[in-house]
């Protein structure tokens, strides 16, 4: 198994960070991974990420629930078992649709919702019982850490650059793969 | 400074000429003698063998005789209806009740034009005061163009009360029944309600909220203005207290103004979220004519401090309000429609049998149109995509009023035609020319706003 090395760079508030994340894209050192205590406004565009196609799976996976939700209805309302409500005997979905159109809403949303938080788990490769993927639990209180991959030996250089970017660790890590 | 340009006081004022000769001719057109009625009935139940007007005709009885048993049966058509039923359908009685209605078009026109760009106003000075009270960091280069916006809304309002007081007074009772003596004196549901509904008190409930509203306008726009040159944050403090203090006294006297200015229409028929339906609608016309004015202003120039994030946040409001607006028509639809009382389904039933284009339509232009074109988070910040989904929800929300207004006083006889069209074209007018007076009154830019630099560096 190959080993490779990383830096890590450890750092105390989001704006640092921020700056110095703009600061190693500018020379052109690839950031593998930033882990924070919490979400950091605008860092995806910082750090060069892919926008995020999430929202256009949401919109398929509506459009999938409303789909369910409409036949779902017209399969236990109008051809199943057509019931008499409100002095509303119809055989017919289209007549009876302002009655369907808050579950229609609800599904879509439904889908919509709970698709996307398993999408969104899936793509992260989050499942129940795996190991964290974090490298210091500090992470998770109150310190900022920039994981730099490190190639031809220009460890040094990324060393001198994350100093000036105002880093209060920075450890060189043997990282397994 | 900004400054109008000739060409846009030239345009205003050719809105207004056109619209104003418009409006006369609609109100010359008006009177038809009983016989020309007569004649005209006649000639469509010709025409239209066993269509359009006979099958209006026989949903209209239907309606008197199944649905409500009651003799005089909606406001709308109060009298004529219960005269109808004691004559026969087709008489004399029919010929006065069309003869009223045509009678009542120009009026209603002029009414439902002036509401609507009276509400614009409206909904922006309380999207005005919600930024305020709210404390928001987004949107302070953007107070001027609401502040400009919102100087529409004395002259507007005071217009809207006055053609419903005149509608009662000089005119025959052309938009609301319940000002007709001789319709109360038939009937007992407007008489238990003549304690609220009578011109007297209603003129000075009115007076009262625009007094109130107006007064607010001053204030705010004077702290406003005042804290551009301050040395200390104390204007925008009174602003601060004064806008939470208004949007408590708007969100009542709203509510009690569309039920005395639009739903009162229709004295029998009552819908308790009523004033927070007219609210969405008022609000997002008024974040739509924001978008479409800071667009406009940035492209002469203007406005150099706002960014494609503002647009963005701009067009979100448009997006979800319409999406709340939606709701609510749905919500008030929906339990109408299922309880299936008579009392109250009357009102749907009429919009569905006889206007059935514009009331889905406007669920189309109001909900579909801005619901898919506005989705996109891009689009959200590209101008000329705005600009189309604004001028869409403008007329989608236009033809909501209509709605509102026109089933009560001209029944199946509407249309969209010189009276409508030019009453638009003269509030219009009016409205641009208020308004961009009103932005040339003072810096565009308020900059001693204590938000202002959060504002300035706002980005999405």
């Amino acid at each position: 198994m190959e080993s490779s090395k990383v830096i890590h760079a450890i750092y105390t508030d989001d704006d640092i960070l921020m700056a110095a994340v703009k600061d190693v894209r500018v020379a052109k050192y690839h950031i593998d991974e930033v882990y924070t205590p919490f979400p950091v406004h605008g860092l995806d565009k910082a750090m060069g990420l892919a926008p995020t196609r999430l929202a256009i799976t949401a919109f398929i996976y509506g459009c999938i629930g409303l789909t369910v939700a409409t036949l779902m209805m017209n399969f236990i309302m109008i051809e199943d078992w057509p019931q008499d409500i409100g002095g509303k005997p119809s055989f017919s979905y289209l007549e009876n649709l302002p009655a369907f159109v808050p579950i229609m809403f609800e599904l879509t949303v439904f889908f919509a919702a709970h698709l996307m938080v398993i999408t969104f788990y899936l793509r992260s490769r989050i499942w129940p019982f795996k190991d964290a993927e974090n490298p210091d639990p500090r992470t998770t209180d109150d310190h900022f850490l920039m994981e730099i991959s490190v190639d031809n030996n220009n460890e040094y250089a990324i060393t001198e650059l994350l100093k000036t970017t105002g880093a209060v660790e920075i450890n060189l890590v043997d990282k397994a793969h | 400074m900004y400054t109008l340009s000739n060409k846009l006081r030239t345009f205003s004022f050719a809105l207004i000429i056109l619209g104003f000769i418009g409006v006369v001719y609609g109100f010359m057109s008006s009177h038809k003698s009983l016989d020309e009625v007569k004649t005209m009935l006649a000639t469509e139940a010709a025409h239209h063998e066993g269509g359009g007007h006979e099958v209006a005709q026989a949903t209209h009885a239907d309606d008197t005789h199944e649905v409500h048993g009651e003799a005089p049966a909606h406001g709308e058509n109060a009298h004529a209806h219960a005269e109808a039923d004691a004559h026969d359908a087709h008489g004399d009685a029919h010929a006065e009740h069309v003869q009223h209605q045509i009678a009542n078009r120009p009026w209603s026109a002029l009414y439902v034009a002036a509401f609507f760009f009276m509400m614009i106003a409206l909904g922006v000075l309380a999207f005005y005061a919600i930024q305020i009270a709210a404390q928001a960091g987004w949107s302070p280069v953007l107070f001027r163009v609401m502040e400009g916006i919102t100087a529409y809304l004395l002259p507007g309002a005071v217009i809207v009360l006055l053609i419903a007081v005149a509608s009662g007074t000089i005119g025959h009772y052309n938009i609301f029944v319940w000002m007709d003596p001789e319709v109360v004196a038939h009937d007992k549901l407007i008489q238990g309600k003549a304690g609220w509904l009578n011109i007297g008190w209603f003129a000075v409930r009115g007076l009262v909220f625009i007094a109130g509203w107006s007064a607010y306008r001053y204030f705010s726009r004077k702290f406003s203005l005042a804290q551009d040159n301050a040395d200390d944050n104390s204007n925008f403090k009174k602003n601060f207290r004064i806008s939470a203090g208004f949007l408590v006294f708007f969100i009542y006297t709203e509510s009690i103004m569309s039920w005395d200015w639009i739903m009162s229409v229709d004295p029998h028929w009552f819908s308790t979220l009523f004033g927070w339906y007219v609210f969405a609608s008022m609000f997002v016309s008024g974040i739509t004519v924001i978008a479409l004015i800071t667009i406009y202003l940035k492209s002469k120039g203007y406005l150099e401090l706002v960014n494609d994030s503002h647009i963005h946040d701009l067009a979100k409001f448009m997006f979800g309000i319409s999406v709340f607006w939606t709701y609510l028509w749905f919500s008030q639809f929906m339990l109408i429609w299922y309880s299936n009382i008579p009392e109250e389904v009357t009102y749907f039933i009429t919009r569905i049998e006889d206007y059935n284009l514009p009331f889905f339509g406007m669920v189309v232009l109001n909900f579909l149109f801005p619901l898919l074109i506005l989705m996109n988070s891009d689009y959200k910040r590209i101008p000329w995509f705005i600009v189309m989904a604004g001028v869409v929800i403008l007329f989608g929300h236009y033809i909501d009023i209509f709605n509102m207004i026109m089933p009560a006083t001209v029944g199946d006889r509407w249309s969209i035609g010189i009276p409508e069209i030019s009453s638009i074209l003269l509030f219009a007018g009016l409205f641009i020319f208020v308004v961009f007076t009103a932005l040339t009154k003072a810096p565009l830019h308020a900059k001693r706003n204590p938000l202002m630099k959060e504002s300035e560096h706002f980005h999405y």
